[in-house]
């Protein structure tokens, strides 16, 4: 170890050395899971029953420009750590503020497009497929949205640095991670009944 | 002064008292109600852990016993079936979940900072919570017990008995919630073991020399993240089919098969989760009692990541009388047998340990010696069921229950028991007693053989299981008789083993730090182990730092007595993932009520989510992100907010 004591060890919370980092993928990992169970149900249904199971065509109306609209918030978080790295504390607020934003954006236009659905949650297995994916997606978007305001005020207290970020790279992986999720949910529910 | 204002170099230094006295004053906790209430010690949470989890063996225990005494003979009136239902179901789901994962759980909580030669787990707070969560998801499934709403559909569950329609009572809700909160705690507790296993081992100690009680442990993990979200979500859908009208196992338009693959894509894997980590028990701690090092490490410990990639594909050998397709029958047959290699590797591996080691034949080893016997019969049984035609027969017979028992009695309570003859000297500074020991053993395994063994002729004769009671002359009443004595018997071995404890306690011989010569790092440290666990963090050179003098291995030497000592307040190193290089110092949390407030937020949720109580639900939520929000909040003296800020 005599080599070892000429370099000097970081202490707290630096980059992503610490373990809440590791943990939020142990935490994709397993909610990564938990969407592939669901998505397996899905299949699961349409391979018994075959294509009349799905009720309608879906239309992209409402989810195409939304899909956008969260892929857009996973750049503007992308890019509020990047500021934080770089140490600009205001584009790291700005760009966590516009995440959240279009967070909120995106729950609203959910809630439309599940005003316009002609099925429910109880009306049969699709309807209950599609409620509970979307809603298991939402909830998780709340969640994401909550870290996002956590750590949008923690970065307006002027807690960060270009140094200690932990809690925004934290919650951006998560953001990233739901936002992931939704592509999946969109390609199995609104892609795969147009092809094949 | 600034906590974390600057790099820090790594100075190692000598341990002494004045060290000692220092890491004893930041790391020990407040006395009194609140300090039990709010420690994140990981050595607390283990014993919790341990004695919780032989709380519910002891109720599965009796259960068990009355339905045996419903068995002993034909037509016996003491229990009603609706009784007997929820008997085996409480019992089988106890024995599962409430007592055989979290004892293991109990053992790696409090060895694995010692083994890994770490001042505690990466994330103390959220053992805590792991632990609180676990407790109360146990408490409120059996509250639905003793209301009378215990699940009654067996620990498995099927709809569409367990459906609405055929089961209106709020029994299955209580399950249905009870495992939501019980999910919770294990995929807390295994992202606790990974990132502690992945980033927290002291420095030297690569991925190669690691103890293989964190293998397994760490193995299990993973398959607890990727397996436990199948079975929450499937009671998550039971629930909603049950309460919200939706449809996903009713026979209708949904699909009650769906549930059998859901659950068994998660409870296959549970097997080797309530396994693997008792195997790892075994691997380390019996070649303490050959005097020699594991024989087969490397092979060992890749048949127990195997075996665990290969559970998440044999789910389907418990559907083999569903009408599924031929070709699938075919391949999860052969699937399930391919998965019992690697078993028998680490079979082997053990054999050959004891046949070159110099056995020492102490209460601890005989319990492994019969672990290994039992691991084996239960193997065979298990071989018999893979096969599809076989199974055909064998299903939903007591040829299954037996062995269930062989293989959850054999590889984990055998295990389990002399673990604790191994690690209770540890944890408490006391042995336990060896003579007591002996008699509880034997009482343990010639009673678990007693019960056990018939029931395959049990099964083989034709008689089902889950059925309260059977009528004469089928020629089962003999052989009932004889598994209920076994049955006492055993209970009675649980008993001497209880008694053991409580007396050597108190009265047992002093431990010393190192009682049995072991070569890992938690016989380098105190019995029991102050808080801070080492007063240096250890370097290590070796997979065995203890036994490097008798082994004479060449090379490097462990560094035990000179480190880093990280007095700066509650201070961990934190290492590459797999050279163990120090890579930087984290600041560890304070006690803290955070996580035992959660837990108890997330079981209020859960208890009005039962009741439909939805405003009780909104405000539980609310109060749970509070608590999380403190949790989590950056804190200056953990290093997490920036030198600059002025707060
Ligand atoms: C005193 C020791 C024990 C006795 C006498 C005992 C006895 C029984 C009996 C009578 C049944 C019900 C059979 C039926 O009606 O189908 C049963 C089922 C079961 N037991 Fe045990 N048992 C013991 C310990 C354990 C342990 C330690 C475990 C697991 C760690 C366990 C796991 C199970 C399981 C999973 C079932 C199946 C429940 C179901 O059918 O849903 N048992 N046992
Ligand atoms: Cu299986």
């Amino acid at each position: 170890m005599s080599d070892e004591a000429l370099r000097r060890l970081p202490v707290g919370s630096v980059g992503h050395k610490p373990f809440g980092w590791w943990g939020m993928l142990t935490v994709v990992m397993t909610e990564g899971s938990l969407f592939a169970y669901l998505l397996f149900t899905y299949y699961y249904f349409v391979v018994q029953y075959g294509r009349i199971w799905i009720p309608e065509a879906p239309s992209l109306r409402l989810a195409g420009p939304n899909t956008v609209i969260l892929l857009l918030s996973s750049a503007f978080v992308w890019w509020a750590e990047k500021s934080a790295a770089r140490g600009k504390t205001k584009a790291q607020s700005l760009g966590l503020a516009i995440a959240l934003l279009l967070g909120v954006v995106f729950l609203a236009i959910q809630v439309l497009e599940w005003r316009d659905k002609p099925f429910t949650l109880g009306s049969g297995s699709y309807g209950s497929a599609y409620f509970i994916t979307t809603g298991f997606h939402m909830a998780h978007v709340v969640v994401g949205a909550l870290m996002l305001a956590a750590v949008l005020l923690w970065s307006l207290l002027g807690y960060f640095d270009r140094e200690r970020h932990a809690a925004l790279s934290i919650a951006a992986l998560y953001w990233h991670f739901v936002d992931l999720i939704w592509l999946t949910i969109f390609f199995t529910f609104y892609v795969t009944p147009y092809i094949g | 002064m600034a906590v974390a204002d600057s790099d820090r170099s790594l100075e190692l230094q000598q341990s002494g008292a004045p060290a000692r006295e220092r890491l004893a004053r930041i790391w020990e906790g407040e006395a009194g109600l609140r300090g039990w209430l709010s420690t994140v010690d990981h050595k607390e949470y283990g014993k919790r852990y341990i004695a919780t989890a032989f709380i519910f063996l002891i109720l599965g225990g009796l259960e068990a016993l009355v339905m045996r005494v419903q068995l002993a003979g034909p037509n016996k009136t003491l229990l009603t079936p609706e009784q007997y239902n929820q008997l085996f179901s409480m019992h089988g789901l106890t024995m599962i979940f409430l007592y055989a994962q979290p004892v293991l759980s109990g053992f790696s909580v409090y060895l694995f900072p010692l083994l890994l030669g770490a001042r505690d787990m990466a994330f103390p707070r959220l053992n805590a919570f792991s632990y609180w969560i676990y407790l109360f998801s146990g408490l409120f499934i059996y509250a639905g017990f003793v209301l009378g709403y215990g699940p009654n559909d067996g620990w498995f569950n099927y709809p569409p008995y367990a459906s609405m329609r055929y089961n209106p009572g709020p029994n299955m809700d209580f399950y249905a919630i009870g495992m939501i909160l019980f999910g919770v705690s294990s995929t807390a507790g295994a992202a606790n073991f990974v990132v502690t296993f992945l980033r927290a081992r002291a420095p030297g100690m690569s991925i190669n020399r690691v103890p293989i009680l964190t293998w397994g442990t760490v193995t299990a993990s993973f398959g607890i993240l990727f397996s436990v979200p199948a079975v929450s979500l499937a009671f998550f859908l039971l629930w909603t089919d049950r309460q919200f009208g939706t449809d996903f196992f009713n026979s209708g338009q949904g699909q009650p098969l769906l549930w059998q693959h859901l659950f068994w894509i998660f409870a296959h894997p549970w097997v080797y989760v309530v396994v693997l980590p008792a195997m790892g028990i075994v691997s380390d701690a019996l070649p303490i009692f050959c005097r020699r090092p594991l024989v087969g490490y490397t092979v060992v410990v890749l048949a127990t990541v195997a075996t665990m990639v290969m559970g998440f594909g044999v789910w389907l050998h418990h559907m083999f009388a569903t009408g599924i397709p031929y070709l699938a029958l075919s391949f999860f047959s052969a699937a399930s047998f391919v998965i019992t290699i690697p078993s028998a590797v680490a079979v082997f591996a053990w054999i050959a340990t004891i046949w070159t080691g110099r056995p020492v034949l102490s209460t601890a080893f005989l319990f492994f010696a019969g672990f290994i016997v039992m691991f084996t019969l239960g193997g065979v049984s298990g071989v018999m069921t893979a096969a599809a035609p076989a199974d055909q027969q064998l299903t939903d017979t007591y040829f299954v229950v037996a062995h269930i028992h062989y293989v959850l009695i054999g590889i984990n309570v055998l295990a389990v028991m002399g673990g604790l003859y191994v690690w209770f000297p540890k944890m408490t500074g006391r042995l336990l007693d060896e003579r007591l020991g002996r008699w509880n053993f034997w009482t343990v395994f010639l009673g678990f053989n007693i019960a056990f063994l018939p029931m395959h002729w049990t099964g083989l004769a034709g008689m089902p299981r889950r059925i309260y009671t059977y009528p004469e002359g089928l020629g089962w009443t003999a052989v009932n008789v004889v598994t209920t004595i076994g049955a006492f018997i055993l209970a009675a071995g649980v008993l001497l083993l209880l008694v053991n404890m409580y007396v050597s306690r108190r009265h047992g011989a002093a431990a010393g730090p190192d009682p049995w010569g072991g070569p890992t790092l938690e016989w380098a440290t105190t019995s029991p182990p102050p808080t801070y666990n080492f007063a240096v963090i250890p370097a290590v050179a070796s997979r065995h730092p203890l036994w490097e003098g008798s082994l004479d291995e060449s090379g490097e030497r462990s560094s035990l007595q000179r480190g880093m000592i990280l007095d700066d307040g509650k201070e961990m190193l934190t290492t590459t993932a797999l050279d163990a290089e120090p890579d930087a110092i984290q600041k560890m949390p304070p006690d803290t009520l955070a996580p035992l407030l959660a837990a108890l937020a997330a079981t209020a949720l859960g208890a009005a989510a039962l009741l439909h109580a939805w405003i009780g639900a909104t405000i539980f939520t609310l109060l749970l992100f509070a608590a999380l929000l403190v949790w989590l909040w950056p804190q200056r003296a953990m290093g997490q907010i920036s030198e600059q800020a002025h707060v």
